[in-house]
């Protein structure tokens, strides 16, 4: 295969996988405090890209003006969420956890088919149709900034865990729930702001994505299975895990669709996700074992 | 009364281990409460910092009823409860761990704390960047202690901190007790060391099948002869 048509794949590659991370990211991110697997983090990214969908449609405010917007609201969506379904109805059982998970994503998909029929959706920005040519490769404006983005955000997620107060209850919370209660962190108000940070980032990917993309009820089981392989490929609970390995996903995704053809593309992710589980089950950076 | 604890009760589920402790701490003191393993020590220790709700009784702290309130509260209070087994944060480094410690309570002082504590124990101050996992078990303690320090408490609670500790770092620990108490903090320690928790006490309480079956100061407590018996086999 000639280096024009790979250089350009993977550069394609590496703006999808940007947004994969970003949603990886809040999966992680959920399951690394809270240690549940949240089933429904794709209905809840499918609920923002209908938001973002309707606030450009009906009110014309761009899915870019609208991420200021989006973010906190989904971010008290997440926390309500944890705080007043998930957490109530749990008892501290992890089957229960994933009961209710799965049940949220099947009520929200129902709903949103109910509301907004199957119709594919779509909006059309003006800049959606510019593009930047980088010689080695023609990269379309809107995925460009979604790259910008993700990475942006990642970073900024990055710098709160690292440097805050905030940051540095969730990450204490998150291995020594006990000991930080010690501390008088208050254990339960804490899961409840790291599931809103996740649903923020859904948000945030949501907004990102919107501009090249396009939303149906069932668009979420499409991200939602390649952000489980992100977080299994990162190692569950690890972020710049799942940085990498979502960045990788697109490039995989992007050239593997170069050879199959596009519709196949995803194969590719897959192939690799259970090599990784044959041969390194804990992921790239899963020093340990979830 | 920095601590006034009356008629307290408490257990799991159907199992009553606590059943009407009464027990106070003064400004300043150092109170040891000894018992045989499995007596309920740490039980009382989680209700006091709230870990755990007592069942019936009262408690009472720097004038103020704390019974059943959450751990935020009680540690806002300055009630610090160093926990059996630490209960260190294993990926926050030495200094994350000690600001942390400042957490509910005397954040705008955390930087001469820290110093404070750093100076207290130059180990911590050279281990600073390390995670706390990969600490050995006298330096977990060390930082278990200072991270309850950082929090100025006005009683300071240590559930056996000498525990799974060599004889020698048993010895620094009660001549770092000794230190504590000259700086200003009351002090419940619960230890399995009987003599070396009552010489570093004022006063002792003893907790057999849940209730305290012997209390008074310490070298009363020492020289007790039902006392040398069960736990001294003397
Ligand atoms: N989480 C728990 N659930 C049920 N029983 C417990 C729990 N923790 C302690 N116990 C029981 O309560 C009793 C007192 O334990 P504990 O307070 O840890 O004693 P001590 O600290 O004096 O050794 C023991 O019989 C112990 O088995
Ligand atoms: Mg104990």
């Amino acid at each position: 295969m000639a280096w024009d048509l790979l250089l350009p794949a993977v550069l394609d590659g590496l703006t999808n996988g940007a947004v994969y991370a970003l949603v990886a990211l809040g999966l992680t991110l959920i399951y690394g405090v809270l240690h549940i697997i949240n089933f429904a983090h794709g209905s809840l990214l499918m609920l923002a890209l209908y938001a973002a969908y309707f606030l450009y449609s009906l009110l014309g405010i761009s899915p870019y003006a609208a991420l200021p917007i989006l973010m906190p609201a989904f971010f008290a969506l997440g926390y309500g969420v944890q705080r007043w379904i998930v957490a109530p109805a749990s008892h501290g059982r992890e089957q229960n956890v994933l009961m209710i998970t799965l049940g949220l994503a099947i009520v929200l998909d129902n709903l949103a088919l109910y509301a907004f029929t199957s119709t594919t959706r779509s909006i059309d920005l003006p800049l959606a149709g510019e593009s930047i040519d980088f010689g080695v490769a023609v990269i379309g404006v809107p995925k460009l900034i979604a790259c910008a983005g993700a990475l942006l955000l990642a970073g900024a997620l990055w710098l709160m865990l690292a440097r805050t107060d905030l940051g540095r209850a969730i990450r204490a919370v998150a291995r020594e729930p006990e000991g930080a209660r010690l501390v008088g962190i208050r254990v339960e108000r804490i899961y409840a702001i790291t599931f809103g940070i996740g649903t923020a980032c859904v948000a945030a990917s949501a907004c990102l994505l919107l501009p090249s993309f396009y939303v149906t009820p069932q668009v979420g089981y499409a991200f939602v299975l390649i952000a489980f392989t992100t977080v299994v490929l990162g190692g569950m609970g690890s972020l710049p895990g799942a940085l990498l390995a979502g960045l990788l996903l697109g490039v995989i995704e992007a050239v593997s669709g170069l050879y199959l053809g596009e519709s196949l593309g995803q194969l590719g992710i897959y192939a690799v996700f259970i090599l990784i589980l044959l041969f390194r089950p804990t992921g790239l950076f899963g020093a340990r074992a979830a | 009364m920095l601590l006034e604890v009356e008629g307290l009760s408490a257990g799991y589920g159907a199992l009553a281990v606590l059943r009407g402790i009464d027990l106070s701490v003064e400004p300043g003191e150092v109170v040891a409460v000894l018992g045989a393993n499995g007596a309920g020590k740490t039980t009382l220790n989680r209700v006091l910092s709230g870990l755990l709700r007592p069942t019936a009784g009262r408690v009472r702290f720097a004038g103020e009823d704390i019974t059943g309130a959450d751990p935020a509260a009680i540690v806002a209070r300055g009630l610090i409860h160093v926990p059996e087994g630490r209960r260190i944060f294993p990926d926050l480094s030495v200094r994350e761990t000690l600001e942390l410690g400042s957490y509910r309570r005397a954040r705008n002082r955390r930087a001469s704390n820290l110093e404070r504590v750093f100076t207290l124990f130059p180990r911590l101050r050279e281990r600073a960047r390390q995670a706390g996992g990969t600490l050995s078990g006298g330096e977990q303690q060390m930082l278990a202690i200072g991270r309850g320090l950082m929090a100025e408490p006005l009683l300071l609670i240590l559930d056996e901190p000498s525990l799974g500790l060599s004889p020698l770092l048993v010895e620094e620990m009660f001549a770092l007790i000794a230190t504590l108490r000259a700086a200003g903090p009351a002090i419940l320690i619960v230890e399995q060391n009987v003599v070396q928790s009552l010489l570093a006490a004022t006063r002792g309480y003893v907790l057999e099948n849940g209730t305290m079956a012997l209390a008074g100061d310490a070298a009363a407590l020492l020289d007790d002869p039902d006392l040398r018996k069960t736990y001294l086999g003397l």
